[in-house]
């Protein structure tokens, strides 16, 4: 049976300024699936991200969020977003809050869920990522890679039916970045779609499904990780993964 | 200069009306405070709405507070808020808060914007829209980096209610100048009254002190 599109992306253009970002993208997003974008600092992956939960805006173009068209200036965003979960490079915990309240001040104040069952909901989200015994620490006091565990975790606590991450383990320690892969690894297991922004080329080997090469605003190569690593058919891919492997 | 021995029996003796004074400062100083943080909350969303029509406004706002001295804005509250039998106490209070509005609108942008735009980021990525993300998660950040400033403000608003004086308002300063002229002895008066504001500047700082140290303990 043909798996449905969650997301699908058509001639999607984006510029800041003078700067064109995303140059006539296409591309889409079956469910379960788990895409990663890879290339080089500024070739618009990030930004590309940014535009399927429309923390940026396209320009022109055509984002469709499971079989319907979002027009961001007729939609309401922040339903959207409620169902499109999003993960930092820099984490953005709320720092005023307590790990538990991060997670559930957006299930208590957006979806009005009671806070005893918010906060249940939420313990379990935490146990699961390993975090159970960090429920009434401040983020302050915890490492890069618990952050990120926690920000999974507020995002999870939505229930969101797609996750983006955008590079998110590129601000952890190397010995912390294995925790959050696994976590992402274990998600991925569970069914959840997810398209990830990411320079672990091992991550993207091991657990996307397909692997979307971008250099210059444009989608250059897109295949199963397979094909782009090991038999990659463009000149441009081979280049990136040469530099960097 | 009066003797210290002088000084303090004065003190002593005059303890009863110079309370009353300090009773009156304390209130124009705090009520025009609370007043002022309104103010300064409201325009300074005005400042960040990006709505040219609405920073204009609070540019020009801010501009006249800070363009024309503080006596001279006391003085128009007093005339112009009299005219509509409005008390002295209030035309002060008023006038103050109107003045006061306009550093602490700046203390209030300055905070905001200087909470990293990833908390926003953050609030909507959760479906949390832009009011609410500001409500819970910028602002009491946003709160939390301003009392510093805002405790300076605070000290300058307490000092600055002295000008009261000169439309006539018994408040502490008053106090020490009529005492001072009545009994022909200006500079123990003067020294007197420079003990008060020492010791509420001293308080307010204590209490801003502690303040800041218990939001900062929320964070560890």
């Amino acid at each position: 049976m043909e798996k449905k599109d969650m997301i699908k992306v058509t001639n999607l253009n984006k510029s800041f300024g003078d700067l064109h970002v995303l140059k006539d993208i296409n591309m889409s997003v079956t469910e379960s699936e788990v895409v990663c974008l890879i290339g080089a600092s500024g070739s618009g992956k990030s930004t590309l991200l940014r535009c399927l939960n429309f923390l940026e805006i396209k320009e022109s173009g055509e984002i469709i969020i499971k079989d319907e068209k979002i027009e961001p200036h007729s939609h309401n965003l922040n339903e959207i977003r409620q169902k499109v979960g999003m993960v930092f490079q820099h984490f953005n915990l709320f720092p005023h809050m307590t790990v538990l309240d991060n997670v559930i001040e957006a299930p208590t104040h957006v979806k009005k869920i009671p806070k005893p069952e918010a906060m249940k909901q939420a313990k379990e989200l935490l146990g699961k990522v390993g975090l159970a015994d960090k429920v009434n620490v401040y983020p302050s006091k915890l490492s890069g890679g618990q952050k990120q565990r926690v920000a999974i975790a507020r995002a999870l606590a939505m229930k969101p039916e797609i996750m983006l991450f955008d590079e998110p383990t590129s601000a952890l320690d190397p010995e912390l970045v294995g925790e959050v892969l696994n976590t992402m690894k274990q998600l991925a297991n569970e069914g959840m779609t997810m398209v990830v922004v990411t320079h672990e080329m091992g991550f993207a080997r091991e657990v996307a499904d397909r692997v979307i090469y971008m250099h210059d605003g444009k989608i250059v190569e897109v295949g199963k990780p397979k094909e782009i690593f090991e038999k990659p058919k463009e000149q441009r891919t081979k280049d990136f993964l040469n530099s960097i492997l | 200069m009066p003797e210290f021995s002088h000084i303090t029996k004065q003190l002593i003796e005059s303890y009863p009306v110079f309370f009353k004074g300090m009773l009156i400062t304390l209130q124009v100083t705090i009520v025009a405070i609370i007043i002022a943080v309104f103010i300064g909350l409201l325009f300074s969303f005005l400042k960040i709405s990006g709505r040219a029509i609405l920073v204009r406004i609070a540019d020009l706002y801010i501009y006249l507070v800070r363009g024309t001295p503080l006596v001279v804005q006391i003085f128009v509250f007093y005339f112009g808020l009299s005219a509509l039998d409005i008390s002295m106490f209030w035309s002060v209070t008023l006038g103050l808060a109107f003045h006061n509005g306009a550093y602490i609108a700046e203390i209030f942008r300055g905070a905001i914007q200087s909470i990293d735009s990833g908390q926003m980021e953050a609030g909507q990525s959760l479906g949390m829209s832009k009011m609410l993300t500001m409500r819970r998660i910028i602002l009491p950040q946003a709160f939390r980096r301003a009392i510093p400033p805002l405790g300076n403000q605070f000290i300058i608003a307490l000092k600055d209610s002295s000008l009261a004086a000169f439309i006539g308002l018994n408040e502490l300063f008053n106090v020490s100048t009529t005492l001072g002229s009545n009994n022909f002895d200006y500079m123990t008066y003067l020294l007197i009254v420079a003990i008060y504001y020492l010791i509420l500047v001293l308080l307010f700082t204590i209490l801003v002190g502690m303040l800041e140290k218990k939001l900062a303990a929320s964070d560890k």
